[in-house]
């Protein structure tokens, strides 16, 4: 059997300071100015969601057992405002897509997902939910939930270390912090 | 002591100079309701971060520390969250049941917030039945719970929503008969009265053994009666995922959570008048020097004092118990608490008879 | 075994015996039953205790294999093979009145190879939906996603049980009703917070009290065991790690020992003991994982807390050694990966006074709590004969008086070296259970202490082939993993990937009893139950 030269390029580690991208874009945009009314109602409604997002509580495996170590005394993201996990997807914000989705629990998720009240976010935490991970091969196993829901982060590892997914979550909260909540849909109509 | 009411009797009398008499209650109402409105939203502000901070000391974290210094605006960024949240319209619901249940929690808590005397001529309205106005609103709230659960069209609700009702109805009688032996003490029904005559002591100390006991079932009544663990059964996270509100979301949910924190606030605020005096400072009769450095202190600071500490103690309960089980919940109040009470009742009555206490 | 022969050979006469690493005896499955409640039944043999129940395709023909052993004396054991030669309808006669372990091995090796057991009650799919296409555990079965494309919309869930029966003329299917007309059924799970990950308990109620409990599994259905098919032994390491997370360096431990017998391998000493001393760390995070969870079932959330700070040391001790936290892959064939972190010995050692202080704290803060101790004692009563018939074992097993620490009964790796209590209780309530899992950490403490100035010098992986082949045959190994025996199977055509490799999972033996023992008690005590059996899910599904 011949092996192929697997490379597998890693992220060089100076990427990972820079973080501010995200900001950066939108300070490009925003060159030109914009109303200050809705600027500043933007700014402060990001801050808002942002810092308050409420993790549901959805574990199928693995995974699902670092996330619980996450909201634990050591790491503890209630720090950032991820306090509390709601069991109910009505009220909850995130939901981090812990562990291997397999078929039979494909509806479930996205049924789930449809439950969520706008605005709502998804991390995809570990190699299974990104793409199967180790089971990607596998007769019943979803590739990946981005096929079902849209995903807005991914954390990769398997399972990813609580400190992942603390820089996961974190990164959601700069996504969510350039956000537009004033005259989105009107914008959407202009087009 | 600084009596609020001389301010408040200074605006009252310099609107009456110039405006007819409807204007001037209208507007008096309307400030009043604003302010009420307003204070509401602070304390649940600063209890829900309270609470996490609290929560976390006892469970060796941090808690919320990146809004803010130490995270103080953290439960305003919930809020502001919650006041954009999408609210979902859920199909086979019963729609107006449904969408009032959420008030109704709200207008309960509110309804009893407003007759609370925060300090020396700091209180909305003082009845001459004040005790019992207190309980009678105080007890709507399960209404609007029971509403929710009926109208959610959803099984956990429902569950949550008897509990509930069953949880209420058995824990409204050891507080109501743990209050009453109180006001069989100061034989008043109306809360400013009720104060006054702690001047001297409070009334738990006033009242011996009996008062204490009083005391220790009215809390206990009290924090089954909001709903929190370790009597948080219709809501019980573990198993009834969200209990009654489960298919809330966005600002309904918010009223509910909102609620919650308050009428935690609630009790330790009707404990605080009726046992610790209220916004009375602490006197010690005949040590009048003491007594006078006690009053250089504000009396709101006195009576948010007591009952954040009361608060403190339930936080700590709460964190601390697992939760009951149905039956546990009523043995205990059907088995232990409600017999106890009644003759507590008696025996306080007795001690007023023959004049016993301070 | 002289008598055991010959019980076998006068019930069965047409019974083919062959002295492989165990006793196995192949049978018509006409004789099957009778056989089977000979077995079950005589004093000589007394084999009241069915590890579990696999299905293979061998071929030509399906074959279901038996493994059982006795509760009398735990080394005693038995392979019983019965096979269908009908590829288009197979079907076999039940044994799962015989044995409880069947009920739900049964559906599982129906689901997986079409086999239909007649006269079983519930046959219906365990892992996979009733729209499943083709039987995936065939070896012509069409993996592709093609054939089983991701559908997300949702569908009703069928309110009727399947079963076969044998009628006057031939094999009749009948439908049961699962809940009667108005019943209220309450939806537990898949996802819920205290079914532990993705379990569904369909559950019946009267006001809080509990009729029946339907429990349905399959949403965590990974399909290890064909993916196994078609890796090598090394590749397949790494699937007995994500299993059962939280005992995953044992379950690893198993199959290394099992590649390990039967390629010949012998590993050093030290490779023993350091082996020995992570599964008890392992143990011990498990546990305390499983205290945490319970605790917070039962609404206390400080407790939870407090177990997955102190879980957090052994994390940090794994992590220098092996570079993983959850999942360790530490294990590999022949020995582990890497050699022990120079500060190894002394943060275990540090942690052994640790986690006593710990232990005593908890039992302060839990175990004399008025509320947890009246909802834990005389609550969800597993009796010790419902344990033996399902097979249930572990800390949950032994709480209900069945001695079935396989550390003591068949000891491997260093645990013959080392002196330890196996804690045994009777009462068989969330109590017992709860005492059992904090007094093993206690041992499992004990066990380290012995171990942990003990570990001899030497190489700590041997070298092994590059391509490992097993000969031909069939292996078996149990050990005693977090939640029970944990066994792994596998029947080898001297290939390099086997061709059949099975997992018993201790979880699903406690999963099966849930109906059992949740009948009449109420809502909250289904969540304390759940609670102390500490079912793993993704270990039930693989
Ligand atoms: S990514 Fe790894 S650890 Fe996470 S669920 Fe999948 S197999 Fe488990």
């Amino acid at each position: 059997m011949e092996v192929k030269d697997i490379k597998i390029k890693g992220i060089p580690h100076e990427e990972f300071n820079d973080n501010e991208y995200l900001e950066k874009y939108v300070e490009e945009l925003r060159a030109n100015g914009v109303g200050i009314v809705t600027g500043v109602l933007d700014d402060m409604i990001n801050w808002g969601r942002s810092n308050s997002m409420w993790p549901l509580t959805f574990a199928t495996s693995c995974c699902g057992i670092e996330f619980m170590s996450v909201g634990a005394a050591r790491f503890d993201f209630a720090r950032f405002g991820f306090e509390v996990t709601r069991n109910s997807p009505r009220q909850a914000d995130v939901i981090v897509v812990a562990g291997t989705i397999v078929d039979k629990m494909a509806p479930i998720l996205k049924r789930l997902y449809d439950q969520m009240a706008e605005p709502k976010y998804v991390i995809a935490m570990g190699s299974c939910a990104i793409s199967g991970g180790p089971f990607c091969n596998s007769y019943c196993v979803v590739n990946g939930v981005d096929k079902i829901i849209p995903v807005d982060v991914f954390v990769p590892g398997c399972p990813p270390k609580p400190e992942a997914l603390l820089y996961g979550m974190m990164q959601l909260q700069r996504k969510v912090k350039v956000e537009r909540f004033m005259f989105k849909d009107k914008k959407k109509q202009d087009k | 002591m600084f009596d609020f009411s001389i301010v408040t009797t200074w605006v009252d009398q310099f609107l009456r100079t110039y405006l007819p008499e409807f204007w001037v209650l209208a507007i008096e109402f309307v400030v009043v309701g604003v302010v009420m409105l307003a204070l509401y939203a602070v304390i649940a502000l600063v209890l829900i971060y309270f609470e996490r901070k609290i929560c976390a000391f006892f469970q060796c974290r941090l808690g919320p520390n990146r809004v803010g210094p130490y995270g103080i605006f953290q439960s305003i960024a919930d809020m502001l969250k919650m006041l954009i949240k999408e609210i979902i319209p859920i199909n086979h619901t019963d729609k107006l049941l449904f969408y009032l249940a959420p008030f109704f929690v709200v207008v309960a808590s509110f309804l009893t917030f407003g007759a609370i005397p925060f300090g020396n001529g700091l209180q909305a309205f003082d009845f001459n039945i004040g005790v019992f106005y207190l309980l009678a609103v105080s007890s709507l709230g399960v209404i609007g719970i029971l509403m929710a659960g009926w109208a959610s069209n959803n099984k956990y609700s429902m569950i949550g929503a008897m509990r509930s009702g069953a949880q209420l109805v058995s824990y409204e009688l050891s507080a109501g008969l743990s209050l009453l032996t109180m006001v069989v003490l100061s034989g008043d029904l109306q809360l400013s009265t009720i104060i006054e005559k702690q001047s001297d002591t409070w009334f738990i100390f006033q009242g011996h053994l009996p008062a204490v006991v009083a005391f220790v079932i009215y809390l206990i009544a009290g924090h089954a009666e909001t709903n929190r663990g370790p009597f948080d059964l219709p809501e019980a996270e573990s198993e009834l995922t969200a209990g009654y509100h489960t298919e809330y979301s966005g600002l309904q949910f918010g009223m509910f959570y909102l609620a919650e924190y308050l009428n935690m606030f609630i009790i330790a605020s009707i404990a605080t008048t009726v046992f610790l005096g209220g916004w009375m400072p602490f006197h010690i009769g005949g040590l009048d020097g003491f007594n006078q450095v006690m009053d250089y202190i504000p009396s709101v600071v006195w009576f948010f004092g007591k009952a954040f500490a009361l608060m403190f103690l339930s936080l700590w309960v709460r964190w601390t118990f697992p939760r009951l089980r149905i039956d546990q919940l009523l043995h205990l109040e059907w088995k232990y608490l409600l017999p106890i009470n009644m003759v507590n009742l008696l025996i306080m009555v007795g001690i007023v008879l023959l004049g016993w206490y301070f | 075994m002289e008598a055991i022969k010959q019980l076998i050979l006068a019930t069965a006469p047409e019974a083919v015996l062959e002295e492989k690493a165990h006793l196995t005896v192949t049978v018509a499955p006409d004789d099957l039953r009778a056989l089977a409640t000979a077995l079950k039944n005589d004093p000589a043999s007394r084999f009241d205790f069915l590890i579990q129940l696999t299905g293979v395709d061998e071929g030509e023909n399906f074959s279901v294999i038996y493994f059982m052993t006795s509760t009398d004396d735990m080394t005693r054991q038995l392979v019983v093979k019965t096979y269908t030669t009908d590829r288009e309808n197979p079907v076999l006669p039940t044994v799962s009145d015989i044995w409880g372990t069947a009920l739900l091995n049964e559906r599982e090796v129906f689901g997986f190879l079409g086999i239909r057991f007649i006269g079983h009650p519930d046959m219906r799919h365990l892992f996979l939906t009733e729209r499943w296409k083709g039987y995936p555990l065939r070896k012509d079965y069409d993996a592709s996603r093609e054939a089983n494309p991701v559908d997300v919309t949702s569908y009703p869930m069928s309110d009727h049980s399947e079963t076969w029966v044998k009628g006057k003329d031939g094999i009749q299917h009948e439908k049961i009703q699962l809940f009667e007309e108005d019943d209220y059924v309450l939806n537990i799970g898949p996802q819920h917070p205290a079914t532990h990950g993705v379990l569904h308990f369909r559950t019946a109620l009267d006001g809080e009290i509990i009729k029946k409990i339907d429990v349905n599994c399959g949403y965590i259905h990974r399909g290890i065991e064909k993916l196994s098919e078609g890796l090598t032994y090394p590749q397949i390491l790494h699937f007995t790690d994500r299993l059962d997370y939280l005992s995953a360096h044992i379950n690893r431990h198993a199959l290394c020992i099992c590649v390990e017998k039967a390629a010949g391998i012998e590993v050093t000493d030290r490779t023993e003991v350091i082996r020995t001393i992570m599964d008890e760390l392992t143990r011990i995070t498990s546990h305390l994982l499983s205290w945490a969870t319970m605790c917070m079932d039962m609404g206390a959330l400080t407790a939870f807390i407090y177990g997955m700070r102190d879980r957090e040391k052994i994390m940090d001790i794994f992590e220098e050694t092996t570079g993983g936290r959850l999942i360790q892959n530490y294990n590999v064939i022949g020995g582990v990966m890497a050699d022990l972190h120079p500060d190894f010995q002394r943060k275990v050692k540090a942690f052994i006074p640790y986690m006593r202080e710990k232990l005593k704290e908890y039992h302060q803060l839990y175990t004399g709590n008025v509320i947890a101790v009246n909802r834990m004692i005389g609550v969800g009563v597993l009796s010790k004969e419902t344990a033996i018939s399902y097979a249930v074992s572990g800390p949950v097993g032994r709480a209900s008086g069945l001695s079935c620490d396989l550390r003591k009964i068949m000891p491997y790796s260093a645990y013959g070296k080392v002196e330890f209590k196996e804690i045994v209780r009777h009462e068989g309530d969330c109590m017992a259970r709860y005492l059992n899992r904090l007094d093993e950490i206690e041992e499992s403490l004990h066990i380290l202490e012995q171990l942990i100035d003990a570990i001899p010098e030497g190489e700590y992986c041997v070298k092994t082939k590059p391509i490992i082949r097993l000969p031909e045959g069939e292996y078996f190994q149990r050990v005693e993993a977090a939640r029970g025996e944990f066994g792994v199977y596998i029947q080898s055509r001297g290939d390099k990937t086997p061709w059949r490799l099975k997992f018993r999972s201790p979880s699903m033996a406690l999963v099966s009893v849930m109906d059992t023992i949740c009948r009449g008690a109420k809502v909250a005590d289904l969540v304390t139950i759940g609670g102390s059996m500490d079912y793993v899910i993704p270990d039930i599904d693989r």
